[in-house]
This record gives structure tokens, sequence and C-alpha cells, in this order.
């Protein structure tokens, strides 16, 4: 069985190089982006490509290097590897470059939902996609005699029956971090009860609003099930906290629920309960309280034609449909390359886009929206000031933010 | 000596000073002026992997003439030392106007982000530094008693906080507070209530903060002192003990005042780097319960959209803040050297 399998990893491994060995580039190629298993796999594959030098920056501090790392002339780096939020961010700064032209000489094996285009040019290729949903451990809630909760509303109730049962103390995870992930979180709730950030068609905020106001109450009832600490968990403190045993019931990233519990030291109840499914609807609403997200490559604007054409076929290698092959590789995400076959890690992910639910905003001024949730919202889980205070907070926040920058007047 | 002399002698520090210290104030001053352009918006259609939407983005071509005529961006004078991200003269006004006692006024002040950071940073500067200060020479009076044998090794020990880097002191210290640390478990055990987190709760934030502060810059003013213990004459403190001075008397009558320049200069040095405190901010996750202004520019230039004039702005008031906590003393040393000519 070993050797066989050892044996198809080998026919595997080197009809990836062969795949590889097909791509030839005569520029330099420099990539950034944020580390995680998925990217990683498309950075080592663009390192394939012979003939010139490959080099690439994976790194979490990603989006604060790579604007400056693109606004010089040559641009240091030639791709960046990005999000649907983050490209927000090139795209005000008009570093990236428009790939139509290099789609249509290179890249006629793309699928057409992989294509990113804004205003009717494509500029960013798009390769995998993600977004929050439940996981859960299915010997609690069996041990509770609750079903998996489809509403935050039965996430609540579930959640008080564990606790009143005595199994678990704070039985709801949340990466509730003040700053990123805690407006992160009020993101997916307050899509979820139907609000919108801004006045459509212009940078005017109103998040100040009964959804706002409704959001903001459901996350201080499930923080109340949380361990007390939960303004300082991120997304890994929470992984931590459900691969410990403490957790039951959380909203949780698809590009991390397929290595949650693969790691060293997870107890066996906790493997074998791991279980997911998809993001939860909230106030008796349709859409789930998730967004989903892609993660794509762009093409630097300040660089030389040439360097721009190493770098899309390089990243085009990068996500072959043949990195599949590899058995690690399909786990690694949802992927949007042609030939994936969704794993069982992927349903979440998959239901998500399925059950309609709503892209995080690629606005130009979210960022800034995004900002200010994350400063003010803290104070209002601590019970410090009143849902409408807070909200007024950060409207005034962002107003203040948007001035400076231009997008307000 | 000569003007010559010194203007040669002076030369190489003066130019490294204009071209690091000087220069980079002014770009900082420069920016903090000028914001960038009004963004002229058109809607478009994005498509993605998940179907297409009508989105607003912004219209390079437009703003590209706009940035070419006026390459610094546009200038906006103090708005933004003003805004509500700074100053907040309006907001301030608003909350003076609408508040019935003192007590809500303070609560509105808290409010926005210059001043929250600044009753953090100004209670952490005046808890630190005396604090610091008195642990620091505690120490260094327990040092210099003790045998030539152990002197050695406990001075390696006393400095160890000192040489560990600041975000990894404060790192580990956050890890054994957490509810499930040594230190978390060890507090909740003896307040006798399980709920008890350190993490939860801002005053105890606020506590292990200045604690850490201490615990970080305490060895500072130890080497500082014992270096000038060795240079206490010891007639002085023979003639103390004739005249019947107890230990405690002769601490505060002689040891003291024969340190006193250091005191200062340690008081100096802590009262700067205080008011800039930012690691253990970071290190701690403690910005919903303690910010300071440091913290404040950081998370100004890490988000996804960098506001590069408000960092600037923020910039220019911590040094303005740095400048009046230090102006009794560089009022006293300009009426030293006045009076000297």
């Amino acid at each position: 069985m070993f050797l066989r399998a050892f044996t198809t990893a080998s026919v595997l491994a080197i009809s990836a190089a062969t795949s590889a060995a097909a791509c030839e580039i005569s520029a330099r190629v420099s990539i950034v982006g944020n580390e995680f298993p998925a990217i990683q796999t498309v950075g080592a594959n663009a390192q394939a490509c012979a003939g010139a030098e490959v080099s690439t920056n994976l790194t979490a501090d990603h989006q604060k290097i790579n604007v400056p790392g693109m606004q010089g002339n040559p641009a240091e780096y030639t791709s960046a590897i990005i999000a649907n939020s983050s490209i927000v961010a090139l795209m005000n700064e008009d570093v990236i470059r428009p790939l139509d032209d290099l789609v249509a000489q290179f890249g006629q094996d793309l699928q057409p939902t992989q294509l990113v285009t804004i205003g009717g040019q494509v500029m960013a290729v798009a390769f995998m996609a993600n977004a929050q949903h439940l996981v859960y451990r299915s010997d609690i809630l069996e041990a509770a005699g609750v079903e998996p909760p489809k509403t935050y509303e039965e996430m609540l109730a579930a959640a008080e029956v564990i606790r009143s049962k005595g199994l678990l103390e704070n039985p709801v995870g949340g990466a509730y971090m003040a700053g990123w992930n805690l407006a992160q979180e009020f993101n997916n709730m307050f899509l979820g009860f139907g609000g919108q950030h801004f006045t459509p068609g212009t940078a005017e905020p109103s998040v100040n609003s009964e959804a706002g106001i409704k959001a903001l109450e459901m996350m201080k009832a499930l923080s109340e099930y949380m361990n007390p600490d939960f303004l300082t968990h991120d997304s890994n403190a929470t992984n931590a906290e459900y691969r410990a045993g403490n957790v039951a019931l959380m909203n949780m990233w698809g590009s991390r629920a397929a290595t949650l519990v693969t790691v060293d030291g997870v107890p066996e109840e906790v493997k074998n309960g791991f279980a997911i499914a998809g993001p939860m609807t909230v106030g008796g609403g349709d859409t789930p309280a998730s967004t989903l997200w892609w993660d794509g490559w762009t093409v630097a604007k300040n660089i030389s034609d040439e360097e721009a054409e190493s770098t899309f076929k390089a990243m085009m290698n990068g996500i072959d449909p043949s990195i599949l092959e590899n058995p690690d590789v399909p786990t690694q995400a949802v992927w949007l390359v042609e030939g994936y076959e969704p794993t069982p890690a992927a349903i979440g992910v998959f239901e998500a886009a399925t059950s309609g639910t709503i892209p995080y905003p690629m606005l130009p001024y979210m960022g800034l929206m995004h900002t200010a949730l994350g400063n003010e919202l803290a104070d209002f889980m601590q019970g410090k000031e009143t849902a409408e205070k807070a909200l007024a907070d950060v409207e005034a926040a962002y107003t203040a933010a948007a001035k400076e920058k231009g997008f307000l007047q | 000596m000569k003007h010559r002399t010194f203007f040669w002698f002076f030369l190489p520090t003066g130019l490294a000073m204009v071209l690091f210290i000087a220069a980079p104030i002014v770009s900082v001053l420069i920016q903090s002026v000028f914001a960038p352009h009004e963004a002229v918006f058109r809607t478009v259609e994005n498509c993605g992997p998940f179907g297409c939407v009508q989105e607003t983005t912004i219209d390079q071509e437009a703003t590209q003439s706009l940035r070419e005529a006026q390459p610094l961006g546009r200038f906006v004078g103090l708005d933004i030392y003003l805004d509500r991200g700074h100053l907040a003269v309006a907001e301030v006004g608003a909350a003076w106007a609408n508040s019935d006692s003192l007590g809500a006024f303070f609560d509105e002040l808290g409010d926005l982000p210059f001043y929250r950071a600044m009753a953090f940073t100004l209670t952490y500067v005046f808890v630190c530094t005396p604090a610091l200060i008195a642990l620091g020479l505690v120490i260094a009076l327990a040092v210099n008693t003790l045998t030539q044998r152990l002197k050695g090794l406990v001075i390696f020990f006393s400095l160890l906080p000192m040489i560990v880097t600041p975000l990894v002191g404060s790192l580990i210290l956050f890890w054994m507070i957490d509810s499930r640390g040594v230190l978390g478990t060890l507090i909740a055990a003896l307040a006798d209530n399980p709920d008890l987190s350190l993490k939860a709760s801002t005053v105890l934030m606020w506590i292990s903060i200045i604690i850490y502060g201490i615990w970080s810059s305490a060895p500072f003013a130890f080497v500082v002192f014992y270096a000038g213990l060795q240079t206490l004459p010891q007639d002085q403190i023979e003639a103390a003990q004739i005249d019947g001075a107890t230990r405690w008397q002769q601490v505060r009558f002689v040891i003291i005042p024969h340190l006193m320049p250091l005191i200062t200069f340690v008081a100096l040095i802590q009262l700067m780097d205080n008011f800039r405190v930012f690691e253990p901010i970071l290190g701690f996750n403690a910005s919903a319960h303690a910010t300071t202004l440091s913290w404040i520019i950081f998370n100004d230039l890490g988000g996804e959209t960098r506001q590069l004039s408000a960092a600037a702005a923020t910039s220019v008031m911590t040094i303005t803040g740095v400048a009046i906590l230090l102006s009794p003393v560089l009022v006293r040393t300009w009426r030293d050297f006045r009076g000297k000519a």
C-alpha cells in the first residue's frame, strides 16, 4: 500500500515537473502575497519556470508592503497575490495593469469565472474561493441533543443547552479580536441582517441603522458564550481554543478548516467530532451572515512588457490544473482551477457560494470603513456604550478618514 | 575650542543629524498639511467568480491629471490636526456644550481616539517613570551590598528584562496572564473568581501594561544608578555613620543627593521613552482597552487603505508632546546656560 502510494506520488511529481518544464520565461518575476498553504503552492509552482529568476515574498504582512513595493518605477514586485478586499488598495493607487491582451495570448485555458473584470477590463485572475462558515463538534452537539444550527439564533440556543448541561463552559468561538477581525464579524452579521455599508452610489456611511444595531446585539449575545478574553482572539487563537476542545461552535474561514485538526496534539475526541457546515443566517433573513472572498493574482503596471509577459506566464504555471495532481493540494482550498473536485472540507465554502452569500464589497472606501469598525466597536462589546453610540462613533471616525483621503467632501 | 575647530569637529555629526533627524521631521510636517486629492468616482460593472455587480471605482485618468498638477496633494492646512482622529476640536466643543457634568464631558472625551490615547499614555508615563526610578535605585543599593562573587551573576539576571526584545517580553507576559495561563489562573484562584480575566478588564489591562513597563525599564535605571554608586565618596558615608545616621538617613541625605544628576538623566530618557510606548499595546493585544499615539500611527499605516496624512499629523503631535514633557528641564538648562554667559 505504502509502495503504491509512493510510486503514485513519484509519477505525479514527475508529471508536475514536466508541466513545469514547459514554462519558459525571459525576464524576472517577483511575487508578493499572503502566507497560507494554497498560496505557497501557487508560489512554488510559479518558481518552477525556467529561463529567469522567480522570487516570492509570502508573508502575513503583504498588505503593508505590496502597494509601496509596486509604486516605484520599475516596480519591485511584478505580481501581487490579493483578495477582493485588498485589490482595492492596488486599484486606488493605480499600480496594476489590465490583463486583457495577456489573457488573449496566454490565458486561453482559464475558466471565464476566474477573470476578475473591473469596468470591463481584466484586472486579476482568481484561483480560489473562501468564506467563513460553521465549524462544530458533532460529538458535543449529539451529547447536548441539538442539531447543527442553521441560524445564529439556533446557535445561541445550542450554546445555552451545552453550557447548562455542563458540557463546556464557553462553547462558542469567534475571531472577535479588536481591529480587523471584530470588524469582519460585524460585516458578516450586518449583511446577514440586510444592511448596506454605504448609501448606494456614494461614499456616505450607513451602518448606524436598524441592521447595524441588531448585528451588534447578536454579537454581544454570542460573546456571552465565549472565552472572556474574546477581544484578544484572532482566528489563530480561536482555532487553538477549538483544537484544545474548549469550543463546540464557531464561524471559521474555509481556508483554515481543512487543516484544523491535522496538527499534532489535537485530542482524539476533537478529531472525531470535527464537522463543518454552511454559513448561518440571522434574524430570519435568507442571506447568510458571511461574505464571499476570492484570492487571485495581479500584474504590476510599472514594469516592462517583457516582465509582464513573464510574470503572467509564471503565474499561469502557478495555477496550472496539474497542481491538483499532488494529493495535498486539493484540500488546501476551494480551487477555481479547471478539474478541481470539491473535497469534504470544501462543503462550507460551496454552500456559502450557492446560498446567496454576498461577496465582500470591492469599493475604494471599504478599507477605511473596515478600519473604523475595528477601532470603534470594542467599546460596545465591553458594555461601555450603547450600540447606537458605537455606530455613531464608527460613522464619525470613517467620515474623518474619508475626508482626508478625498472620498468625501 | 576655537570656532573653526569646533565647526570641522561637529560637521559630520551635524550633517548626519540634518539628514536623518531634521529632514524626516520636515517631510512629516509637510505630509501632515497635505492630503490626497479628492477622488473622482465612476460606477462600473465588476465581474468575478461570484457574478457581476455595479460598483464604484476611482477614475484613474481624471485623478491622474489632478495628481500631475499638484504632486503633493491638496493643501489642507491644519484640517487634519483638527479632525476627529486628532484634536477633534468640533467634537470637543459639542461635548462641552452638551454635557451636564464634568464626568459626562470626560466620558465623551474618552470616546475620541486622541484623548483616549493621551489618557492612557499620560497615566503610563507618570506611574511608570517614578516607579521604575525607585525600583532601579532599590536594586542598585541591594546589589551594591552583595559580596563580590555574587555581584556578576545578580547583575546579569537583573539586566535580563532589558535584554529581552520588548515585543517578545510583552508577548510572554501576555500568554502568562491569559485566563488559561499560569498567572491568569493564579490570580483567578487568589481572587476566588474563576471568571476573572485580566484581558477582559480595562483596569487590570492597564495595570498589567504598567507593571510590564516598570519591569522592562527598571534595569536601565539600575545600571545607571549602580555606576553612580561606584563613585560615592566613602568618607562622606563614614562621616554620616559617625554622626549616627541610620541606613535610611544615609540613603536619603547622602546617596540620593549624590545621584541626583543621574536621576534627572534617567527621568528625562524614560519620560521620552514612555511617552512613545508602543510594543506592549501590540504584544498584549490591548487596543480594545489602551491605545497610545504610537499605536494610532501604526494603525493608520497598517490598514488596507493607508492614511499617510493622519499618521504624519499624529507623529508631529507626538514630537510636540515629548517637547512639552521635557520643557521644564529644557528651560532650566537654557537658564543655566544664560546664567553662565
